[in-house]
């Protein structure tokens, strides 16, 4: 894409007193684009997304929302944004629908436009039933969904989601996931932070991951997988003296070297779901029982194990690795 | 879909707009939250009815009809502008628990990262406190008049002193807002948003008359705003006053109040929308 990006984040600094809470933070997120910051608690995601909303002012670097300057041009930015925080940053004691009305008002949209674009918003969050409930009647779910019907109230072109599931039980978190894929369809820029490497799969593009501070890596999802070795097809066989044949057997299924563990044969396989398929055909032709067979994921906790197991061995190669490696070696 | 419609600016400004908005906001939550409100109006109820059965014989008010022998009566008439005075006075406590709920609750986030003007959450917030003081006020004055508290210097004046009332509200409205957006969360907002009230209100001529305190309390007592506050609305109803010592501010007591409230507000606003500016909330 040519035009300018809708977000453009270069050498992001952001000190606490003595905590380096960001630490040099380049990030570019192109116009219609979904890209995910991935990272567990206190890597630093929230202060990404509060400098780029102007909640924060960045100690060092520069920073540019739809084309505006973070510092500078500040409310220009706040026109062009929809937020939605780790809390579902609503009014309790107010109605869903009178909340909409004081953001819209806020946004200084007319009150034709506001009372016109809450009821479709209610409608399209499937919320028009509770519309006129006080929010501290609503579940949940509910409260995220009306979170992110008042930062869409004045259509902003970029959307900044902080952990916009987190604390939601999996029914609710799937439907905000349609939610958010049926705004990505409409052409909105997402800005996503997330600890959960499923969403990210399911709603970015791009993924990002940072931690203490700083990107350790960035890719797409099925790059960032195969970077950190992709899915691992694990087999429980019944009997432990079959072991070897059962490896022999999926030896076509498996794309690469098989740890053999007791009972237990573990080995990475690309191609997803069909990868079972095989395997337990593979395995019923060669006649042998199996107790278990699963398909592991990489979840959060695998990518950081690779990565971070990455990150400490050039640490030792380069003693001048700054503050993310100092703070660790502090803590030995 | 239509695109977003923008309003014309209106010829008073975004800022009282925007404040407008937010202050019919914390109305309607007034309002949502019933056993909120009544307890707000029975607390001053409790002590019109404690100060007025329990004190009343034992507290003389010199200068008041009676002469220096108690009378039940004349105290209630001194008393009720005394129990306004700390009502009003502790209306402050809503902006700082108010406030500080709104900034745990991440309201304060959200409202930043809109196109908004920045004092207008402040305004909002001050104005609709300040304003929720009339209920409270209405509800005190048919409670006095019902334990025998008169208003007998004219309507004009009464006017004036509910005026005078509800200009302290809403200075101390802007001291609570500072503090609720200092404080770290809610339960601290709790206890901070009180705790400064009450010396405050005790330590001026609500509930005695400045010559009964001691001689070192006096002076602080003398040029204490709530005392300016109550001896004004006391002379506005036309309500026994006590004597005065001789401190400028008991003597000027309407120009003082003024004058108290217009200091206080403009250094309190401003710092109270610096925090918010800066405000790192959570």
């Amino acid at each position: 894409m040519s035009s300018e990006p809708a977000v453009r984040a270069e050498g992001l600094v952001k000190t606490f007193g003595d905590v380096r809470a960001l630490d040099g933070v380049d990030l570019t997120v192109e116009v219609g684009q979904v890209v995910a910051l991935l990272g567990p608690n206190g890597a630093g995601k929230t202060t990404v997304v509060r400098i780029l909303a102007t909640l924060l002012k960045a100690t060092e670097g520069t920073a540019t929302v739809a084309g505006f300057d973070v510092r500078t041009q500040a409310n220009s930015v706040r026109r062009s944004i929809g937020l939605t925080g780790q809390y579902a940053a609503v009014d309790e004691y107010l109605t869903g629908r009178e909340n909409l009305r004081m953001f819209g008002d806020l946004y200084h949209l007319t009150p034709a436009y506001v009372k016109e674009r809450s009821a479709e918003l209610l409608e399209g969050f499937e919320l028009t039933y509770a519309a006129d409930r006080p929010v501290r009647t609503y579940s949940g779910g509910m409260r995220r969904r009306l979170d992110l019907a008042s930062s869409l109230i004045a259509k902003p072109s970029i959307l900044f989601l902080d952990e916009p599931t987190t604390g939601l039980d999996p029914r609710s978190r799937l439907g905000l996931w349609e939610v958010m894929k049926e705004l990505v369809r409409e052409g909105t820029t997402v800005l996503l932070t997330t600890q959960y490497l499923e969403e990210a799969d399911q709603l970015a593009n791009d993924v990002v991951v940072i931690d203490h501070g700083r990107v350790i890596a960035h890719g797409t999802s099925e790059q960032l997988k195969d970077q950190i070795g992709g899915d691992r097809l694990e087999i429980v066989v019944a009997d432990s003296a079959q072991i070897d044949e059962a490896k022999k057997a999926l030896s076509t299924v498996f794309s690469g070297e098989a740890i053999v563990e007791d009972d237990k044969i573990s080995a990475p396989v690309t191609g997803g779901s069909t990868v079972l398929v095989d395997a337990v055909r593979a395995l019923d032709a060669s006649g042998i029982p199996v107790a278990d067979i699963a398909l592991r994921r990489p979840t959060l906790d695998d990518v950081f194990l690779s990565l971070t197991g990455h990150a400490a061995e050039e640490e030792k190669a380069d003693p001048n690795a700054p503050v993310s490696g100092r703070r660790r070696g502090g803590r030995r | 879909m239509s695109a977003p419609v923008q309003m014309a600016r209106p010829i008073w400004g975004w800022t009282v707009h925007d404040g407008l908005v937010v202050a019919r906001r914390n109305i309607i939550q007034s309002f949502r939250i019933p056993e909120a409100l009544f307890f707000s109006l029975v607390q001053p109820v409790i002590f019109v009815l404690l100060f007025a059965y329990v004190f009343g014989g034992a507290i003389p008010i010199p200068g008041a009809e009676g002469g220096a022998a108690p009378d039940a009566n004349a105290y209630r008439n001194y008393l009720m502008p005394g129990i306004f005075g700390q009502t009003v006075a502790f209306a402050a406590a809503a902006s700082t628990v108010g406030l500080a709920e709104d900034m745990q609750k991440g309201l304060i986030d959200r409202f930043r990262a809109l196109p908004m003007s920045p004092p207008a959450v402040l305004l909002g917030r001050t104005l609709a406190d300040a304003l929720r003081q009339i209920l409270v006020l209405t509800v005190l004055s048919i409670t006095g008049f019902i334990v025998g508290w008169r208003i007998s210097d004219g309507i004009p004046n009464a006017i004036l002193a509910y005026l005078l009332l509800l200009l302290f509200a809403y200075t101390v409205a802007w001291i609570g807002a500072w503090i609720g957006l200092s404080v770290p969360n809610t339960e601290t907002a709790n206890t901070a948003g009180l705790i400064w009230l009450f010396p405050l209100t005790f330590l001026s001529n609500a509930f005695v008359p400045i010559t009964a305190l001691p001689s070192w309390l006096q002076a602080f007592a003398a040029f204490n705003p709530i005392s300016s506050l109550v001896l004004a609305t006391r002379e506005l109803f036309g309500n026994p006053t006590g004597f005065q010592p001789d401190y400028w501010p008991l003597q000027n007591p309407i120009l003082y109040t003024v004058i108290s409230c217009v200091v206080l507000i403009a250094i309190f606003a401003p710092l109270a929308v610096r925090k918010y500016r800066s405000s790192a909330g959570k």
